[in-house]
């Protein structure tokens, strides 16, 4: 098998598909998940390595397979039953597991080069596995990075800001819950469904803003968060067994968020506010997609918190320029969903649409509210807000003072930049 | 024109800890650096080779001595090897230069393949 030479004057030297290990690896540690059961998730993940390991040893020398894909499932399949039968000794179920895997090797479940296989079952059980409410909310979050989006520790830590060794641990953690509170490898259903899912969807929700709200990091890995979470929504929202109100909302405020950050920076890197984008840059697949699933949403009369987040982007999206968005529609969302979710930030968002709507006044004295409750002391946008509505009431000098209160605080670098600058321009024209 | 045998030296290293996209990624440049070779007509073939020591035999007093292979000790493997073409040594070297190896504590020996 990985041992045949293949002279590299004939090797397929096609580049490989983008992410095409990480599919695959996805995949493959879902589909060993069920085979060899929850307890043995760590098992699957180290077989699922060693084959990409072959691969990455092989390939250099005899280039690329026609098949890439296939070859590296026939790989790890192999890799499997040669693991299982060296354990039989050990573990009698290790026969059994064994020959399952050779009944689907010999069925060409996994390693076929004829057609694909249809690994979205799999895959749904290992995101409600991981998301299952029996675990610590972090571990979940870590543990669907790991299994399901194929990150590394050190990929995760970057992603999360979180320290490498705490991951480790806490993906340590999870495992062993996994197997104390004997978690199965199902599709939830009859009255556990709506809390399972749901559980799936707040990770889901929780991996998309940290992607999409870069405080600081590597970006690229946080692009990558983005597009897993709503990879990871619409494979919930697209299964009719599994797919709730709810689901198709997330589906909906994520793609709509999405389709707007090719426009959230310049050509020159710098950040552009929401009402000053060009829209004509913002992704119309994304968008259309948001609004097919924010109407699949509303089939059911249910409300929940991504309904209005989604009802929220949807408005933005729906004006042709900044100065056509209907803020009123806004701002009576916002007030339902401060009904819901009356958390600092919304109440910060609320008191943008106010000001908006009412005039800078209202919106200060909103804002000065959401200030007084404190759990924003270090938000770089509470004072940015404020300084930006002192500036329109005409209040040059408390503005200045509010961006440079702003820059104080945690920010990423386009933020910073996109701070300054405001700054800059408010001295200016007060000179 | 001459050839050259590119023996490719593996220190066993942590590929366990790597994700998924970062193997990708090195795969891709071993593959960049041979399709550049490839496009000037100047990689004759690349073979893989297995991943253990191999074996060593020697006739000592009429006896031949099977030992495992030479580089069991320094824990180094050989991972496989590429025949190239270049004018000399230092071409040859040059071509290698590139050669990702290089960057994941591997070391690339040169051999001239003697064409008289």
């Amino acid at each position: 098998m990985a041992g045949d030479r293949v002279p590299a004057t004939s090797a397929v030297t096609s580049p490989l598909v983008e992410r095409l290990f990480r599919a695959e690896a996805g995949h493959l540690v879902a589909y060993f998940t069920r085979r060899l059961g929850p307890g043995r998730l760590a098992l699957a993940e180290d077989i699922v390595q060693d084959a990409l390991i072959v691969a990455l040893q092989q390939w250099p020398f005899s280039g690329v397979p026609d098949q890439p894909g296939a070859w590296l499932r026939r790989v790890a399949t192999n890799r499997a039953i040669d693991l299982l039968r060296r354990q039989v000794r050990f573990d009698a179920r290790a026969a059994r597991l064994a020959r399952a895997i050779e009944e689907d090797r010999r069925a060409a479940v996994v390693d076929s080069t004829t057609r694909q296989p249809d690994w979205a079952d799999d895959e749904l059980r290992m995101v409600m596995m991981c998301c299952h409410p029996a675990l610590p909310r972090g571990a979940r979050v870590a543990l669907s990075l790991k299994a399901v989006s194929g990150f590394s520790v050190a990929e995760i830590a970057r992603a999360l800001l979180a320290d490498e060794r705490a991951i480790a641990q806490r993906l340590v953690r999870a495992k062993r819950l996994i197997r104390a509170h004997r978690i199965r490898f199902v599709l939830p259903a009859g009255r556990a469904l709506v809390p399972r899912v749901d559980s799936a969807l707040d990770v889901i929700y929780l991996l998309f803003n940290e992607g999409y709200t870069a405080h600081a990091g590597d970006n690229l890995v946080r692009a990558d968060l983005c597009r897993e979470a709503l990879r990871l929504g619409r494979l919930i929202a697209g299964t009719r067994e599994v797919a709730t109100p709810r689901s198709h909302a997330l589906v909906a405020l994520m793609a709509l968020h999405a389709a707007r950050i090719p426009a959230r920076l310049n050509a020159a890197g710098e950040l552009v506010r929401l009402e000053d984008q060009d829209r004509r840059t913002w992704d119309m697949s994304l968008n259309s997609l948001g609004f097919q699933h924010l109407e699949q949403s509303m089939q059911a009369s249910c409300e929940s918190a991504f309904h209005l987040q989604a009802a929220i982007a949807a408005t933005h999206a729906a004006a042709p320029d900044g100065t056509a968005t209907d803020w009123t529609t806004i701002l009576a969302l916002y007030d339902r969903l401060v009904l819901l979710t009356p958390t600092p930030v919304v109440r910060l968002n609320r008191a943008v649409a106010l000001a908006r709507v009412a005039g800078p006044a209202e919106g200060l004295a909103a804002l000065a509210a959401v200030d007084r409750a404190g759990s924003l002391a270090r938000y770089y946008l509470l004072p940015a807000v404020r300084a930006e509505l002192l500036a329109e009431a005409g209040q040059a000098k408390e503005a200045a003072r509010a961006y440079r209160e702003a820059l104080k605080r945690q920010c990423s670098e386009p933020e910073r930049r996109f701070l300054q600058s405001r700054l800059d321009a408010l001295a200016r024209r007060s000179a | 024109m001459p050839k050259f045998v590119l023996l490719l030296h593996d220190q066993p290293k942590s590929f366990a800890t790597m994700s998924p996209a970062e193997m990708q990624a090195v795969v891709q440049r071993y593959m960049a650096w041979g399709q550049s070779l490839r496009d000037r007509d100047l990689l004759v073939e690349g073979t893989k080779l297995t991943s253990d020591p191999g074996r060593v035999m020697r006739r000592t007093k009429g006896e031949v001595l099977v030992s495992d292979g030479p580089y069991l000790e320094s824990k180094e493997v050989m991972g496989g090897l590429f025949v190239i073409k270049a004018a000399d040594y230092d071409e040859a070297v040059r071509l290698a230069h590139d050669c990702p190896h290089l960057d994941y504590s591997g070391a690339i020996e040169v051999r001239q393949v003697d064409g008289r």
